[in-house]
């Protein structure tokens, strides 16, 4: 078995009892980079003499007896939209292509404070707008189990870095499914935080009331470890939560006896690939059988969900997305005047989704249509939230699907973007009522590709979704959550699409 | 026709605080450019803001002071445009659920004492500061832009449209502004920017209700601008009406050097600002206790001020007028009276001879001890120095701080009085001065004075000139 | 009633500031139409007295103290300017319609 297989926890053990060093485990992790992200390409941007500078300095620490972060040595991957103190931080687009942060957001600092080597800054679509992936200015990632397909998005790149074995950990973000749907798609486990649990400073804004890092794993208890590292409270961010961050690592034993599992059935399952209702409820079967008492959770809002998330989220971004200008950073575009300056910057900058989401929002936002887009979608929150809060009455888990297909070809949806932002639906509302999701691997589509299942739960009751997840992993069995790469042997090379 | 001019002012004042209103660069004036800014104050992406304490304070003491309801839960939205100066191309402002609701200013205008109402009081961020290459923006070939002024604290105070003429506008301003600097919530210097103010203005028939066509005035740079711009716009516009035309919704700016106003942009151009809640910071809430607390500490601000000191110190109102122009005068007036008992002449000095030494010397008022001053004064009333002694101690009390109690006695500066101390002096200068004797005597009156000099010049200055005059008569 | 974006787009490119392709005109009015017509259909909720949620934490804000933390050294805080001007930010001319923004 090669060091770059092992999970997060394994390899952390094996640093801390001096089994390997971190600097073998980078070259490791760097080599599976070289042999496959020329075809897969979840990287804008590799760094791989800085990760091997991290981990040697941490083998160093070892041998002086320093008292280090279990996850010191552990290398990871970020999502290029997260800002790295002078590493080009680009949100996949032309405009911000050469962009270098003079700072750390804080979940960055987090990362390096612990010691954990940073392997690259992994590829999303631009500005974290799209399920795909193919939104990236720069290039498409591949998804590894089947080089057709898309790894969903936004945060593809990091899904993909750790389902082929480039990352063991990823830190992603999830505005309206980012992180669960790629997970769901390419058979790894995402956790999207309770709205606030994780410090949103130097995370470039797409919708700010709805974004929030999260992490991408293999399993449960690696996503454990590394939000026990980026939680709690930052005094830069002031919509991050206060109050005291559990051991996310603790507790967490599969126990479900007497767990309340709503499984939500939607209004219309339009669109829902058959196998995926099937795996849902092959789920809630298991955990029926196990001693969760099981019931079925209406969401009926959810289609007004879609909606009103793209109202929302777009005029958000329009407003967020202004500061590109071409003035202070970025692109910049000549023009004689200030006007004609800062459209030609940002008409030349900015790709189609997010044009697309920018005159959306602004027309939104605009007199005139304030009240029947912008704030009937509020009032729409407010009745989401509603929503949630009666079913969580009656349950303490919600269970559904975290996607309503298994990934789609590339090209498939990309010139219909309402097509594609319907592969979001699963994902929505839980971002509009800021409750904490996690989507964990539930099985296979006849295709041989991953389907994932999303579970839900109550503000700050991470413990319970990775606590669940857990009992999931426990049943799946000796099954390969590893994607062949066969073609990849095969001499796939860069012409599969 | 007689029209009736119709004002509303939007007055922007700098809170003073240490620190910018959502990240902790210094809000100091002047510096290098753009050495004052950090990720949030640049907009780079990624950056969240968050609240300043002080400037919520500050914001709530002025709103307080200005009788506006100060509002406990509170929101802030985001105001969308594009402009260099905006480093996020959106201003973190209030719009619908401003900290403050109304309020008023009591203000002595034409015609008595008059309350002019306020809209509102709300909290926003400053922009950054453009720099135009050339002499003026126009026609400059590009602009600069420096951020150190984004993100400093700014209160946007917007009044009723009840000021009836420039002279108005500057009288409240003036007011507005005293009573700021009482509140501690601004240092409200025109010069630097920390207090600006836009105008709207429009005429109406004498009698009509209905509001007439307004103009926008900015870029008025002084109280006296304020008043020149905005009798000028009335001037423009009754010109335009009384020749059958209509006025032009429009914005305008004051043009100092050329003394007019210059149309920049008409209603087409104005903008839509989809203003919407400022999602990365959660509704300003704030305790009754801390509102309570703030009200109590407000000092007594100047039109009370101004009516007690008109009682307690018999002052006249003008002299009350000048005392409370800001707080640290009153506050010395009030604190040198404790010690001397004659008011009017203390505020005489105060405001003659105190003020101009410390505009001659640019010393602060907080440099002078309230007491030297009092010192001089009793000695002055006890005849131990005359006058002109007095006058030229203060000058050095504020130029040099001395202290006049010990220049009189070191220098030997006190009064020379008394028949026996003062004749010596001035026989001798009858002896040496004939002529002038001789004129006087045959009538030149102005021989006198001539002679009176002869004796101060002799006596260093120190002679009691009243003694003096009657003893120099008698001699000749 | 449906939703005709195509008139919409000029005004709306205007205020976002974004310059735009004849066709990306005319692909955007079809996409955006659509898109805003699936949208509408928010309006068959009743949300008459439902308050909007702008923000799902329901704390009030949290405030700093006032004191001053060292800014990015000058080089930092220019380093990714497209065009300075010694320690300026290089802006384009601005018209006299363009003099005043807020």
């Amino acid at each position: 078995m090669q060091l770059y297989e092992h999970t997060a926890a394994e390899l952390s053990r094996m640093l801390q009892s001096r089994e390997v060093s971190s600097v073998e485990v980078v070259r490791s992790f760097l080599e599976r980079i070289d042999q496959v992200d020329s075809y897969l390409k979840a990287f804008i941007t590799q760094t791989p003499v800085t990760a091997l500078d991290t981990a040697g300095e941490i083998d160093s620490g070892r041998m002086r007896g320093e008292n280090l972060h279990p996850l010191a040595g552990v290398p990871v991957a970020i999502k290029d939209n997260i800002s790295t103190m002078d590493l080009r931080t680009t949100c996949a687009s032309r405009i911000l292509e050469n962009y270098i942060p003079p700072f750390d957001a804080t979940a960055a600092a987090a990362v390096k404070r612990a010691g954990m080597p940073i392997l690259g800054k992994t590829n999303l679509d631009e500005f974290a707008m799209g399920s795909s992936t193919e939104n990236s200015a720069f290039f498409p990632t591949r998804n590894p189990w089947d080089p057709q397909r898309v790894p969903g998005g936004s945060s593809g790149g990091s899904a993909v870095a750790v389902a082929a074995g480039m990352a063991p950990l990823a830190l992603g973000s999830d505005t309206g499914g980012s992180i669960r749907q790629p997970a769901s798609l390419c058979g790894v486990t995402g956790l999207r935080p309770t709205y606030g649990r994780v410090s949103r400073y130097g995370l470039v804004a797409f919708a700010s009331s709805l974004d929030q890092i999260g992490t991408v794993s293999l399993n449960a208890f690696d996503c454990a470890l590394l939000l026990n590292l980026v939680a709690g409270h930052d005094p830069l961010d002031s919509t991050s939560l206060p109050g005291a961050v559990p051991d996310y690592t603790a507790g967490l034993e599969p126990g479900t006896k007497g767990l309340r599992v709503g499984v939500i059935s939607y209004s219309s399952t339009e669109g829902f690939d058959p196998e995926v209702t099937e795996t849902v409820q092959k789920a809630a079967a298991l955990l029926e059988e196990h001693g969760a008492e099981v019931g079925e959770v209406s969401l009926s809002l959810t289609d007004y969900g879609l909606s009103a998330y793209y109202l929302i989220a777009p005029s958000e971004a329009s407003s967020n997305l202004g500061r590109y200008d071409g003035i202070r950073y970025g692109y910049s575009a000549a023009g004689d005047n200030i006007e004609t300056m800062f459209s030609r910057t940002r008409g030349e900058g900015f790709g189609p989704e997010v044009k697309r989401r920018v005159m959306i929002g602004t027309y939104a936002l605009s007199a005139g249509y304030y009240d029947a887009y912008y704030l009937k979608a509020m009032q729409v929150r407010t009745l989401i939230r509603r929503e949630y809060e009666k079913a969580f009455k009656k349950f303490d888990l919600l269970l559904g699907a975290a996607s309503p297909t298994p990934a789609f070809k590339i090209g498939e949806k990309i010139g219909d973007p309402l097509q594609m932002y319907l592969s979001d639906v699963c994902n929505i509302t839980d971002s509009l009522a800021g409750v904490p999701s996690l989507a964990v691997p539930g099985g296979f589509h006849s295709s041989g590709l991953p389907l994932g299942l999303q579970l839900t739960a109550r503000p700050l009751q991470e413990q319970l979704l990775l606590k669940t997840a857990r009992f999931f992993e426990a049943y799946r069995g000796q099954v390969s959550l590893r994607p062949g790469l066969e073609f990849i042997e095969k001499g796939g090379g860069s012409s599969a699409v | 026709m007689q029209y009736e001019v119709v004002i509303g002012l939007e007055i922007h004042v700098e809170l003073m605080t240490a620190s910018k209103l959502f990240c902790g660069c210094s809000t100091t004036f002047g510096g290098e450019p753009n050495s004052n800014c950090c990720p949030v104050c640049l907009g780079l992406p990624g950056s969240l803001p968050v609240f300043n304490r002080r400037a919520v304070e500050l914001a709530v003491t002025a709103a307080l002071a200005l009788n506006s309801e100060v509002q406990l839960r509170s929101r802030f939205d985001r105001k969308n445009y594009f402009y260099p100066d905006l480093p996020k191309a959106y201003q973190i402002s209030q719009y619908d659920q401003p900290l403050g609701r109304g309020g008023y200013l009591e203000v002595e205008l034409t015609g008595g004492k008059r309350r002019v109402n306020l809209e509102r009081v709300h909290l926003e961020e400053e922009a950054g500061k453009l720099v135009h290459a050339g002499d003026s923006i126009i026609g400059a070939g590009h602009s600069m832009a420096d951020y150190n002024r984004a993100g400093i604290p700014l209160l946007e105070i917007v009044t009723a449209p009840e000021l009836h003429s420039g002279q108005e506008a500057r009288t409240f301003l003036e007011d507005l502004r005293s009573l700021l600097l009482y509140s501690g919530a601004s240092d409200c210097k025109m010069e630097e920017g920390s207090l600006r103010c836009d105008a709207n203005i429009s005429l109406r028939p004498e009698g009509s209700s209905k509001l007439g066509t307004r103009a926008e005035v900015k870029n008025m740079n002084s109280f006296r601008s304020v008043e020149l711009a905005l009798d000028y716009e009335v001037r423009r516009q009754e010109q335009v009406l009384s020749e059958g035309g209509t006025v032009v919704q429009e914005t305008c700016h004051w043009d100092e050097a050329k003394k007019q106003t210059i149309t920049l942009r008409g209603k087409e151009g104005s903008s839509d600002y989809r203003y919407f809640p400022e999602p990365d910071l959660l509704p300003l809430v704030l305790e009754k206790t801390f509102v309570e607390n703030l009200a109590h500490q407000l000092p007594e601000l100047p039109a009370t001020r101004r009516e007690r000191l008109q009682e307690q110190y018999g002052l006249e109102k003008e002299e009350a007028l000048l005392l409370t122009s800001n707080r640290e005068l009153g506050d010395f007036f009030e604190a040198a009276a404790k010690q001397y008992p004659g008011y009017r002449h203390l505020a005489n000095w105060i405001q003659g001879d105190l003020l101009y030494q410390l505009r001659e010397s640019g010393k602060r008022l907080n440099e002078i001890e309230p007491g030297l001053l009092v010192d001089l004064l009793l000695r002055l009333d006890e005849g131990r120095i005359n006058r002109p002694v007095a006058k030229e101690l203060l000058a050095e009390m504020v130029q040099s701080g001395i202290d006049p109690k010990e220049a009189i006695k070191e220098r030997g500066l006190e009064q020379i009085t008394g028949r026996d101390n003062l004749l010596p002096v001035i026989e001798e200068v009858i002896a040496n001065n004939p002529e002038a004797v001789d004129n006087y005597r045959q009538g030149k009156k102005k021989a006198l004075a001539f002679l009176v000099g002869r004796v101060m010049a002799a006596t260093e200055g120190r002679a009691d000139p009243a003694e003096l005059n009657r003893l120099l008569q008698e001699k000749i | 009633m449906p939703v005709d974006f195509g008139k919409e787009v000029d005004y709306v490119a205007h205020l976002a500031r974004l310059s735009l392709e004849p066709e990306e005109k005319e692909c955007l009015a079809g996409q955006l139409s659509e898109i805003l017509e699936t949208a509408r259909r928010i309006q068959e909720l009743d949300t008459a007295g439902v308050e909007p949620t702008s923000h799902v934490t329901e704390l009030p804000a949290v405030l700093r103290d006032d004191s001053v933390r060292p800014s990015l050294p000058l080089n930092r805080a220019l380093q990714n300017v497209p065009q300075r001007e010694k320690s300026f930010v290089k802006v384009p001319r601005i018209t006299a319609s363009e003099l005043e923004q807020d």
